[in-house]
């Protein structure tokens, strides 16, 4: 067996041996993503769906005199509070200060107004700054339009004219997002805590083999033995790399099982997490390991101690998965320029696959190609300190 | 065999050597000794090809260290001063591991384990974890890793350092053996009583130069102490 497979089998050996690294592998890295992320969005979701079904408590003032539009609102789904504010002030300032999201004033010449043709007016008092109020503000405009139109549609018909005459344009609007697309946003989340969780799952094991052989005064006899410095760092690597894989696998699996459990289908969504998709995303993926386990090795190596090394992994481990923040925050289009970034390539494409869209298989090709290489890139480097006086000092 | 000519290291700002000479014959044991800090420690890992010599020549069994650091480490085996086990792996494949990074292979890679696991007597606790070994226990295991693949010069760094009674002895007895087998034995220590005990012949370094080089009876001579802890506070205060 050449020297490289030694160190490997028994970095292997040793990692599989190590509670830590074992956990943090197999549960910390891979459960954390998938059960933040289903508490996240099965809160998000949840709230989606009691903003639309509950009543929404409106103070109105002047109330009296517009008993069938309170009635139309209160069939809406929207209760009015006569009593709570006469003065609309007070109103004004309750809105502004949230403590209420939204209130109705009633013009006093409403019921005269409505009786004579002319226009009839009511405010809607509310705080276009406050996004929570919101929607809120929307279900009642809707409903106070919905009065208005349907009067509207009266008077035209007792003048027996076609009511359709005063809508030259009929504005629709054709939805192609498919119910999967819808979920994106969610889902984007996803990659997020893929990527995260592969770095984490190895992430032990690269400090362990080089940082902390460093510790406890192992690696000064190894660099003393036949094998070649770059055997050892690429066996160390290779498992590293094998951890970062296995955490990627099981945090996947453990998002398809999330994901059935989401209430997704009640707003809309569907998630396509077949087993296919799964393969799929793990094909996608398994690149970024290669850059993660070079990526901390060569962080961990500049270190001396365990703790050390833990404070500065933690830093590179936020950094890879930065891009997609951006993305998410302002949404791009694959396109073969950004399959050169690391991980930002690599949400691209798994957004794709959850999409249910087939992409362009040069994209994945670029894609791993440069993540691949930054890995190598990296583990070159480490070798490359391996073969310096530094590392025994 | 064990040549060294006038070695220099610089560390930053810091001369860790300048001017280390001396040699180590086959079938002798060697002592580099001298206070903490002379540069004992720096000449042991140029000659381990860990560290790369400003100037100077170090070779090994007549190969320069600079010029085949690969063919250097096949025909040493070192102990260096806080050679630590790997505590999740037994005995055995701690031994194994070292063998296999030495290029032994197969069924001569078993023979080479079980060879040196019987000499060593780790036989009883030889597939337990390392984790919980006794001193002894952990010393007997490095020597059998740095002795695995039989090599002709054993390199050892403070190997006595933090050692009790018993380890000590263990180590003593694998010296003496392995000069018997006609090896050259190095080791570097700073207490004095075990290298006139042990040494065929001692070089003493302060200051990253060697002071003396001879038998202990050179020495004393050459310094005009009877006592060798004379001569060597007289060699050292002298540089």
């Amino acid at each position: 067996m050449s020297a490289l497979g030694v160190v490997f089998r028994k970095e292997l050996v040793d990692s599989l041996r190590e509670r830590r690294s074992l956990v943090s592998a197999l549960v910390f890295g891979p459960l954390f993503g998938p059960i933040l992320f289903t508490l996240i969005t099965s809160y998000a979701v949840n709230l989606q769906i009691d903003e639309a079904e509950q009543p929404i408590e409106v103070p109105i003032i002047n109330g009296e005199g517009a008993a069938n539009l309170v009635s139309h609102l209160f069939r809406r789904q929207i209760d009015v509070d006569h009593e709570r504010f006469t003065d609309v002030d007070a109103l004004r300032d309750a809105v502004r200060r949230a403590e209420v999201d939204v209130g109705l004033m009633v013009d006093r010449d409403f019921g005269e107004a409505l009786a004579t043709g002319d226009a009839a007016r009511v405010w809607i008092v509310a705080d276009m700054a406050n996004n929570s109020a919101r929607p809120a503000f929307a279900r009642l405009r809707a409903a106070l339009n919905e009065y208005g139109l349907g009067i509207g549609v009266q008077r035209l018909a007792l003048r027996g004219v076609d009511p359709s005459l005063a809508r030259p344009l009929a504005v629709l609007t054709d939805d192609v997002s498919t119910p999967s697309a819808r979920s994106v946003l969610l889902l984007g989340m996803m990659t997020y805590f893929l990527l995260f969780s592969a770095l984490l799952g190895g992430t032990h094991v690269a400090i362990d083999t080089t940082a902390g052989e460093r510790e406890r005064g192992s690696l000064e006899p190894l660099l003393t033995l036949a094998a070649s410095r770059a055997e050892l760092v690429w066996g160390k690597i290779g498992v590293t790399f094998v951890f970062m894989a296995a955490s990627l696998a099981i945090c996947i699996v453990s998002f398809a099982v999330a994901v059935r459990f989401l209430p997704l289908a009640e707003i809309g969504m569907t998630a396509t997490l077949t087993p296919l998709v799964c393969v799929g995303i793990y094909a996608v993926m398994l690149p970024f390991a290669a850059l993660g386990a070079g990526l901390m090795t060569i962080v961990a190596s500049f270190t001396k101690s365990f703790r050390e090394a833990q404070t500065y992994t933690s830093i590179a481990m936020v950094a890879p998965p930065l891009p997609i923040i951006l993305v998410v925050l302002n949404p791009v289009q694959p396109s073969l320029p950004l399959m050169l970034v690391p991980s930002l390539s690599q949400h691209l494409l798994v957004t794709e696959l959850v999409k249910g869209e087939a992409f362009d298989p040069w994209h994945l090709a670029v894609s791993a190609a440069v993540t691949i290489a930054v890995g190598v890139g990296c583990g070159l480097a480490t070798v490359r300190r391996y073969r310096g006086e530094a590392i025994l000092v | 065999m064990i040549e060294v000519e006038n070695l220099t290291k610089r560390f930053g700002k810091v001369e860790a050597l300048r001017g280390v000479s001396f040699t180590a014959a086959d079938g002798r044991i060697t002592g580099l000794l001298g206070p903490n800090g002379a540069g004992k420690s720096t000449t042991l890992r140029i000659l381990c090809t860990i560290l790369a010599a400003d100037s100077g020549v170090a070779r090994v069994e007549g190969v320069d260290v600079g010029e085949d650091p690969v063919a250097v480490r096949r025909a040493i085996g070192v102990l260096p001063h806080n050679s630590a086990l790997f505590g999740n792996l037994s005995a055995r494949e701690n031994i194994a591991y070292y063998a296999a990074l030495q290029g032994l292979d197969g069924s001569q890679l078993e023979h080479a384990v079980e060879r040196i696991i019987e000499r060593l007597d780790i036989g009883p606790y030889a597939t337990r974890r390392a984790k919980g070994f006794s001193q002894g226990e952990r010393l007997r295991v490095a020597l059998a890793r740095a002795l695995v693949h039989e090599p002709a010069t054993l390199i050892l760094d403070e190997p006595t350092n933090g050692l009790d009674v018993m380890a000590t002895r263990v180590l003593r007895d694998v010296i003496l053996e392995r000069r018997d087998h006609g090896c050259c034995v190095l080791f570097s220590s700073h207490v004095m009583q075990e290298v006139a005990v042990l040494c065929d012949r001692i070089a003493i370094v302060a200051g990253g130069t060697t002071v003396v080089d001879g038998t202990a009876e050179e020495i004393r001579s050459a310094t005009g102490c009877d006592d060798l802890e004379d001569a060597f506070v007289a060699a050292v205060a002298g540089s």
